[in-house]
């Protein structure tokens, strides 16, 4: 175990290295991506522009350039081209609003996903399978932000029922939270609740036609019973496995569709809008904060599916 | 099976794979029961990709479904025609203040607080007009020219790279296989939008320059080349695996002791077998690549305004809904449209071809 953690933290942070190379390097050899030019405003002198790269360090090489701005990630005190405030104070202020999108949609996925799938698995091939698989399927077939701002227009500006937008801390007021979030959750999760179904559909029916289920029934398990007790818990892995990985990606910003149409002013529509107006920085920051979300839920996925079969080794 | 205790907590496939019924089983099954059915007359062998065509044709939604993107596909391509000919207008010009004939009724196109006209269901402006008073319709056909020409263009490449890197990969092994496979690692490891979004800036400002070739920012190679790029790795990997177990086959063994070198062995031995895969990848990655430039095109990063695609009508939509929902709903339900028709037929060519293969892609 010790050894499998010291292995994945070296590796993770060789990722997280070359991942924070690999977007310096887009953004530095953009033509017409001189950071000067932003910071300078209109009207901007030659001497002006000289005066910014001096300070700000444009002038020196590369390779300077990119350990300075990776100092200043870790220190915390690195600062946006474009409005110079600091980048981890932005991304610390977007995370609970991420954070509160990635924990309501993934328990709505999860629970609409499991009970659909194991549904579907139970009548297939009858009516309800096939309405249910094509309802899921048109779920992943739809653009979350269209779903979205379809959401915002009749449920929110038209009939009222939901308010459009804002925030409300999860501390201040629960209730209100959820309030606010249930458009989100609900957008985020048709597209994973349909994914999810079909994988656990097509696991279920594989499960039920091994051997000891056959031996449960021939015990005169009920049905229930077998399909909750015997047959979920094994074809629900896969399933974990994806929610660990998707889980960890929207916590890390990766919705940014979702926040961008519903204006939640997460960390993921930070990276959109930076990304847009080329600022380095932010865009650094976000990338190594989100590649770290990722490689640490598949690190976890990694350890639960050890706990959840003895047969696996972590190595 | 280890006996008494609990049996097949099993990770995705590993032993589950080993266990299945092995298609070319299956295909022994049909070809014997065919046998028996010709009374001793001799009768040739079944492909499986006959047979696979076979279970295909027999799953009536997923043709259905087929017929309806070859639908899609066949009502963008006559565009000009409906441009010319039943709209009279073109994808660009703006009737703000002109009025339209509306089953002998003259309605303004834009009215003068600027709400646009929804669908007239006549031959002009049959889905209304967007703010600008252009015509949706006519929008919505250009439009879907773009997004399914970069949809496909975008699942071809994919699909051209991610079989070169894979093959060679999986097939020499060693340092070509470590460098192939940490490069897509690395893209793999960058979520899909920001990697897109990041590329699809950079490159619109300075467009690109690839050896003598030139694409300038507001060509639609550059979208075109951000999604292949960003989605090979996902294609790639899986691929890659594949032509690692094929290496190990005997008959790629004869083929090496016939003395064939491992191009011609990737080429005429490890391809066929990778054949039903690609098949299985095709439509679906069609319908990914038309759903991330929609996303692209939202976030400003895909097709450029004031050309035409299903994105960019949908981001314009998105942005004036107040004053029309027509113009975000129309463009969205076509590519719903579109991309449902490929995801029910891809759900049955991969029923059909390779059942037990798990696409997945990230958006």
């Amino acid at each position: 175990m010790a050894r499998f953690i010291v292995r994945r933290a070296i590796s993770m942070a060789a990722v997280l290295f070359v991942i924070s190379v690999v977007t310096f390097a887009i953004f530095n050899v953009i033509p017409n991506g001189d950071p000067a030019y932003r910071l300078a405003g209109r009207n901007q002198t030659p001497a002006q522009l000289d005066a910014i790269r001096r300070t700000w360090g444009f002038d020196k090489p590369v390779t300077v350039q990119y350990a300075r701005t990776m100092q200043k990630i870790f220190t915390g005190d690195l600062i946006s081209y474009s409005n110079q405030v600091n980048v981890v104070g932005e991304i610390r202020q977007g995370f609970p609003r991420t954070l509160s999108l990635a924990v309501g949609a993934g328990i709505m996925w999860m629970f609409f996903a499991i009970a659909l799938g194991l549904y579907t698995a139970v009548k297939a091939g009858r009516f309800a399978d096939r309405f249910l698989t094509v309802l899921a399927l048109i779920g992943i077939s739809m653009p979350v932000f269209w779903v979205g701002a379809l959401m915002n227009y009749y449920l929110g500006f038209k009939a009222g029922i939901f308010p459009n937008g804002g925030y409300v801390p999860l501390t201040q007021n629960p209730l209100q939270w959820a309030y606010h979030l249930i458009m989100p959750w609900t957008a985020l999760s048709l597209l994973f609740i349909g994914f999810y179904s079909r994988v656990l559909r097509s696991n279920v029916l594989d499960t039920m036609s091994d051997d000891y289920v056959r031996t449960a029934r021939a015990k005169g398990i009920s049905e229930r019973r077998i399909l909750l007790r015997h047959v979920l818990r094994n074809s629900i892995i896969p399933i974990v496995t994806l929610f660990g990985l998707d889980f960890g990606s929207v916590v890390g910003g990766s919705a940014i569709l979702t926040e961008v149409v519903f204006d939640l002013q997460g960390v993921g529509q930070y990276a959109a809008e930076s990304i847009g107006q080329l600022d380095i920085p932010p865009v650094l920051a976000i990338t190594m904060f989100g590649a770290f979300f990722v490689v640490m839920s598949n690190t976890v996925v990694d350890v639960v599916y050890a706990a959840l079969d003895p047969r696996i080794r972590l190595s | 099976m280890p006996a008494g205790g609990r049996v097949s907590v099993l990770p995705y496939g590993a032993l589950r794979r080993a266990m299945a019924i092995d298609p070319a089983v299956e295909v022994g099954v049909e070809q014997l029961v065919g046998r028996a059915r010709a009374n001793d007359e001799p009768v040739a062998g079944v492909a499986p990709s006959r047979l696979a065509l076979r279970r295909l044709r027999r799953n009536k939604i997923a043709l259905t479904f087929g017929m309806l993107f070859v639908v899609v596909v066949a009502v963008c391509l006559a565009a000009p025609y409906w441009s010319h000919d039943v709209a009279h207008t073109d994808a660009f010009k703006n009737h703000i203040t002109d009025q339209v004939d509306v089953g002998g009724k003259l309605k303004d196109v834009v009215s003068t607080d600027g709400v646009p006209i929804g669908p007239t269901w006549h031959g002009r402006f049959f889905l209304g007009a967007d703010e600008s008073g252009r015509d949706i319709a006519v929008r919505l056909l250009y439009g879907g020219r773009t997004s399914l020409m970069i949809g496909t263009g975008a699942a071809t490449l994919t699909i051209l790279l991610a079989v070169a890197l894979g093959t060679l990969s999986g097939y020499f092994g060693g340092w070509t296989d470590t460098i192939i496979s940490r490069t897509l690692d690395i893209f793999w490891s960058f979520p899909v939008l920001l990697l897109g979004i990041a590329l699809g800036t950079a490159l619109a400002l300075g467009g690109l320059q690839l050896g003598p070739v030139e694409i300038g920012g507001d060509s639609l190679l550059i979208p075109l080349l951000i999604i292949a790029l960003v989605y090979t790795p996902y294609m790639a990997r899986p691929l890659r695996g594949q032509v690692l177990a094929l290496r190990e086959k005997e008959f790629v063994e004869a083929a090496r002791a016939q003395g064939l070198g491992p191009f011609r062995i990737m080429f005429s031995e490890i391809l066929p077998n990778l054949s039903s895969t690609i098949i299985v990848f095709f439509p679906l990655m069609i319908a990914n690549a038309i759903l991330l430039e929609a996303a692209l095109s939202f976030l400003g990063a895909g097709v450029r305004a004031p050309r035409p695609s299903w994105g960019t009508m949908i981001s314009d939509g998105v942005a004036k809904i107040v004053s029309g929902p027509h113009q975000a709903i129309v463009p969205g339900a076509m590519l719903v449209l579109a991309v449902l028709a490929l995801n029910v037929f891809g759900d049955g060519v991969r029923d059909a071809f390779d059942p037990r293969s798990k696409l997945r892609v990230e958006r």
